[in-house]
Order: structure tokens, then C-alpha cells, then sequence
């Protein structure tokens, strides 16, 4: 039922996040090309790789240089065929995972923080009981519990992480949800679903999306630890938390090790970076860059 | 007392129903949440390790003993195995309630007994870890802070952020390949060198008790087995202290107390130290809670590569032979130690901002 020359009640939105305010910053430059780079490893790897990165066909054990830049690991396999060919395993997974964290943890924070009461206590509750484990000995239980494998690694990381994203998205929900355009969309009759649909949720995006950015980093952080402890990827399978682990098998042999640990920390600097610079741009309270507008 | 009540009811805006002492009621809500959240843990254990297809009989007894059905059966027994999911249970609960949580089945110990044996070890590791990057986390937030928008700060923010990108085991790997390794300045796995012998235990930290004791070499030596995976576990929390430390500090600094001060002439190290940092500290202090729990997550890998007989290595270790005792009581052990610090940050919340006590 409409008023008849009542004035339409507009809806509020935020200011449209200004993208190419992210170009003005070197970190998130270095970032996005950095974390592309490794994706296009990842697509590529086959045509980038020179040589199989489980076929031992080389004299074990070779020094960098020469014909095998990274050099052979104790088996004869070229290090460098398997720094490229396990960015195939990480980058993927770590999306697979932080997208299935989002997607179980937004849903339940949207659903708790919209209907609150008893559904709230228990969503809440249980994110509580996650965040009282420290993260790698819960998926550590998970992973052994079912069985050393990296699905299962994946599945244990996606369980100790989906509370972040239900307590951000149930505090933005919450407090969205009681702004007077929320309100008004309802008295004009809108359904509770339509209101946390159109109006909520568009703007929980923002946050959100800077959270899961810089949770890819530690996506492939805990899954390269959990593959370091055994727990994860499992032999010949080239993932780089795994050959540090050989690394330090092979200690005096420096490279078997280096390489991968470099190839994580520059996949995970590159998220860092990328999402620091994100939460520049979309969430300026909690941004390294807060404050200086205020001078 | 009365003549506090009636005192009450005459300021405007006090309701009488108002408890008398709001901070204790704050606390004693803060702790009994505390308490089911410890239950709840226990329960989280306890289904995760039974709901699972693993079988401890299999993962614990040796392959001979295992086609031994009557061995199989007696294991299960002693262990409680054979009596329902809820039985075994609420015997756990009952037997923790009286401080005892059960029997390993890797080493056939009390577990208490074995978390005795290994907690000294990571509380001397994670407390001196933590108390580096206290110092030093808080000490460049404050700097970056100060300099926000010039050089230094943005060097800062690198280096922040390159601290909590580091993997924490390959870090250890290479810090050892090159300290101990390639230049041999600091010594390789272990608490102690094999020629010193241990400390008799008093708080079970060897650089302390040995000191107490007068054996100034090996305390000398459990300390230089402290330096690199002190420093290794630091790296992380060091770059998160950074950042929150500057954003807290931020956040005050362009406050009109701080304007007045400095308007004062008060010294800018005084304005620093005095009232940016106060007012800054709540913050800091939930960071500090967070960084807890990154230690003990640091810890399984640490201790791992620097064979560091301490709590991270018998959770690997539980966890790998599915020893459903030990997990459960390492797990536990853990969480308390977690809710315990969140709790204490809580309370000294409290005592620096009054604000919270209320609310």
C-alpha cells in the first residue's frame, strides 16, 4: 500500500569503493601482480615446468645451477618442476577453502545476526567453541582423525575457519540491520528475506571480501603446515609445505627445502599485501591508512 | 551501607535495582561462560575422536596383539571402549572433575602426569617468545605510529606484513641452516647441549632452575638453546603487535587531551609513554590474547624441527596415533590456557577502562 504523493524513501548505499585508489598504492601493485604471476604458474605449469616434477631422472641431489636451476632433490626430481607445479595444489585449494569457509560461515553469521534468539545462541556458541582450539591442533585432530590426506586437510581448515566470517558477517548484519533504511524497506513491505538480500547483505561485501583476502594467505599457510606435519598432501605429490619437511630431512642440502618455503611466502605475502591494500580501499576504519584522514 | 542505598535513590538516573559491585558481577558472568566453554571443549574432543572411522585399538596396539581378539578386547576394557558414547562420557567428565584425565595410551602414563612433564618446556619457549614480540611489536607500532605517512611507517607496514606471511617451519629451517648450520653461533634441537645435564626441576624452566642452582654454564647454555626458536615463534606476532599497536595508538593520538597536553609543552616521549599508551593499552591487550593462541599454533611446528620436548610435539604426536586420552587432555589443556589469558585480558580490561565494566 503506497502513500499517495509520499516521496519515495531512498535507499542508502555506501559510496561506491573507488578502485583505482588501489593503483596509487605500490603494496597492492606488487600484490596483484605478484599473486597473478602465481596463478599463471598454476594454469601454465605443464608448459613453464622443464621437466616432470615426479619423475626421477636426474643424478639426486644436484646443487642449483647448471641444468636444474633449483636443483635435484634426493630422489633425482628437478626442485623447480615441483616449486611450479605445486602452486597447482596450494593456490586452488586455498580458494577451494577460504570460498567454502565464506560461504558456511556467511550464511550461518547472516542467518544468526537476522533472526538472533535461540538460533544466534547456537551459531555463536558453537563459532566460540572453534576459536577456543588454536587453529592447527584442532585441524591437526581433524586431519589424523580422518586420515592423513589433503581433502581432508582442506575439509579440517574449512571447519576451523568458517567462525571468522560468521562473527563479521553477523556483527555487519546486526548493526546494518538496524539502520533506519533497513527499517524503512520493511515498513514498505518488504519480506525479511528481500530487506537481507538487497539491502544487507551488498553491504557486508566490502568487509568481507578484505577478510577473505587476506585469509588466502593463511589458507595456504596452515594447509602447507598441515602437509609439513604429514598430515596433508602425502608423497610423491610436489606441494611445497611437504618438500620443506624434506628439506629438513635432507638438511645439509639446502635447496630441497628453500625453494618451496620461498614459494609459499611469496604466494602469502602477495594476498597480504593485496588484501591490506583492499581493506585500504573498502573498510577504512580498520586500514593500516586510518587515522591520516583526519589531519 | 544504608546510607549508601539511600544515597542511590537520590541521584537521578541510578536505579536501585543496581547490583552493588558491577566489575565482580562482570567477572562472575565472564566465568561462568568460562565454565561451559571448558565443558563444551571437552565435548568437541570427545565426539571428534569417537565419530571418527579411526580405530585407537588399531593405531595403538601392535600388529600381533590386534589378531589377538582376546588382547583387542581387554584394550578396549581397560580403556573404557566397550561401553557406550555417553557412558564413556560422563565417566570422562567425573574423573576430570577430580582432576584426572585418564591414561595415555601411547606411553600407559597418567596424562596428567605426561602435560607436567612436557608444559615446562613450551612455557619457557612461549613465554620468553611472547615477551619478545611484546616489546618489540608494540615498541615499532608505537614508531610507525609516530612517523604515520612518512618513510618509516611505510617500511613498517612491509615488514608487518612480511612477518605474518612467513611460514613459521620454514623460517625455523632456515634460521637453522644458517645460525647453527653454516656459522655455528647458536646450537642446533634440544633444551641443552648432551654434555650438561638437566636442571633438578623446581619451575621446570632450565634456564631458571638452573640459575637457582648456581650453574651459571648451564644456564648459559639452555638460554643460547632459547635464542632461535624464541625468535622464530616471535616473527608472527611481531607483525600483528605492529599493526594493532599503531592503529591503537592512532586512534587516540588525535584525541584534544592529547592536544592539551601537548599544547602544555609536555615532552612528546611523556605525551607517549603517559597518555597515548594508556589509552592505547586495552587494545593492545586483546592482541596480546590472540597472540597466545599463534604461539601454541607456532608451537606444534617449532617444536617439531627443533626437537623441543614440549607441549606441541605430544599434541603432534597424540594426534597422530589418535591417543584419544592424551589429545583430549592436551586439547583441553590448550583451551584452558586460551580462555584463562582471554579471561585475565578481560578482567585487566576492566581495570584500565572502567567503561567495559558496565556494559
Amino acid at each position: 500500500m503506497s502513500v499517495p504523493g509520499a516521496t519515495p524513501v531512498r535507499r542508502f548505499r555506501l559510496r561506491r569503493p573507488r578502485v583505482a585508489a588501489a593503483w596509487r598504492q605500490p603494496l597492492a601493485v606488487i600484490g596483484l601482480s605478484l599473486a597473478a604471476a602465481w596463478i599463471l604458474v598454476a594454469i601454465f605449469a605443464p608448459l613453464l615446468a622443464p621437466s616432470d616434477p615426479l619423475e626421477q631422472n636426474a643424478a639426486p641431489l644436484l646443487p642449483p645451477g647448471g641444468d636444474y636451476l633449483f636443483g635435484t632433490d634426493e630422489l633425482g626430481r628437478d626442485v623447480l618442476s615441483r616449486v611450479l607445479y605445486g602452486a597447482r595444489i596450494s593456490i586452488p585449494l586455498a580458494l577451494l577453502l577460504v570460498g567454502l569457509a565464506l560461504l558456511v560461515g556467511a550464511t550461518l553469521g547472516a542467518v544468526a545476526g537476522y533472526f538472533g534468539g535461540f538460533v544466534d545462541s547456537i551459531v555463536m556458541r558453537s563459532a566460540d567453541l572453534v576459536f577456543a582450539f588454536p587453529a592447527i591442533i584442532l585441524a591437526m585432530v581433524v586431519t589424523a582423525v580422518l586420515g592423513p590426506s589433503i581433502r581432508n586437510a582442506v575439509l579440517a581448515l574449512v571447519i576451523v575457519s568458517w567462525p571468522s566470517y560468521a562473527r563479521v558477517v553477523r556483527g555487519l548484519v546486526l548493526s546494518i540491520g538496524q539502520t533506519e533504511y533497513v527499517t524503512a524497506t520493511r515498513l514498505l513491505g518488504a519480506s525479511a528475506r528481500r530487506a537481507l538480500v538487497r539491502d544487507v547483505l551488498p553491504n557486508v561485501a566490502g568487509p568481507v571480501l578484505v577478510l577473505a583476502t587476506l585469509d588466502l594467505g593463511n589458507a595456504i599457510l596452515l594447509l602447507s603446515a598441515l602437509s609439513f606435519l604429514g598430515l596433508g598432501a602425502q608423497p610423491p605429490q610436489p606441494e611445497w609445505g611437504a618438500g620443506v619437511a624434506e628439506g629438513i630431512q635432507y638438511f645439509q642440502f639446502w635447496w630441497i627445502g628453500t625453494f618451496p618455503g620461498l614459494a609459499i611466502f611469496s604466494v602469502v605475502l602477495a594476498f597480504n599485501f593485496l588484501g591490506d591494500s583492499l581493506r585500504d580501499v573498502l573498510d577504512p576504519q580498520s586500514s593500516w591508512r586510518a587515522g591520516s584522514e583526519e589531519e | 551501607m544504608a546510607r549508601g542505598r539511600s544515597l542511590g535513590a537520590l541521584i537521578p538516573g541510578r536505579s536501585r535495582t543496581r547490583p552493588p559491585r558491577p566489575f565482580l558481577r562482570f567477572l562472575a558472568r565472564r566465568f561462568v561462560a568460562l565454565l561451559f566453554l571448558g565443558l563444551g571443549i571437552t565435548l568437541v574432543a570427545f565426539l571428534l575422536t569417537n565419530l571418527a572411522p579411526g580405530d585407537p585399538a588399531a593405531a595403538n596396539l601392535g600388529q600381533r596383539a590386534i589378531e589377538d581378539p582376546a588382547a583387542v578386547a581387554s584394550f578396549r576394557e581397560r580403556y573404557g571402549l566397550d561401553k557406550s558414547l555417553p557412558e564413556q562420557y560422563g565417566i570422562y567428565v567425573w574423573r576430570l572433575a577430580h582432576g584426572d584425565l585418564g591414561e595415555s595410551q601411547q606411553a600407559r602414563l597418567p596424562v596428567t602426569e605426561e602435560l607436567g612433564t612436557f608444559i615446562p618446556a613450551t612455557a619457557e619457549l612461549a613465554l620468553l617468545s611472547i615477551l619478545i614480540a611484546v616489546v618489540v611489536g608494540v615498541g615499532l607500532g608505537i614508531l610507525a605510529a609516530i612517523r604515520q605517512n612518512r618513510l618509516t611507517d611505510h617500511v613498517l607496514r612491509v615488514v608487518s606484513l612480511t612477518g605474518v606471511s612467513m611460514p613459521t617451519f620454514w623460517l625455523a629451517l632456515v634460521a637453522l641452516y644458517i645460525f647453527f648450520f653454516r656459522l655455528n653461533w647458536l646450537p642446533g634441537t634440544g633444551r641443552l647441549d648432551p654434555q650438561f645435564s638437566e636442571p633438578e626441576h623446581r619451575t621446570g624452566f632450565f634456564t631458571i632452575d638452573a640459575l637457582l642452582q648456581g650453574e651459571w654454564a648451564t644456564a648459559g647454555d639452555a638460554a643460547r638453546h632459547l635464542v632461535l626458536p624464541a625468535l622464530v615463534l616471535a616473527l608472527y606476532n611481531i607483525g600483528l603487535l605492529t599493526r594493532y599497536t599503531r592503529a591503537a595508538v592512532l586512534e587516540v593520538v588525535h584525541n584534544d587531551y592529547i592536544r592539551a597536553a601537548r599544547a602544555k609543552g609536555i615532552s612528546e616521549r611523556r605525551i607517549v609513554l603517559r597518555h597515548v599508551l594508556r589509552a592505547a593499552l586495552p587494545s593492545v591487550l586483546t592482541v596480546i590474547g590472540l597472540a597466545f593462541a599463534n604461539v601454541m599454533t607456532g608451537a606444534v611446528l617449532v617444536e617439531n624441527i627443533f626437537a623441543w620436548p614440549g607441549i606441541g610435539q605430544y599434541a603432534y604426536r597424540s594426534a597422530t596415533t589418535l591417543d584419544l586420552p592424551a589429545i583430549m587432555g592436551v586439547s583441553l589443556f590448550v583451551a584452558v590456557v586460551y580462555i584463562v589469558v582471554n579471561f585475565a585480558v578481560d578482567v585487566l580490561y576492566g581495570v584500565i577502562d572502567p567503561r567495559i565494566r558496565v556494559s
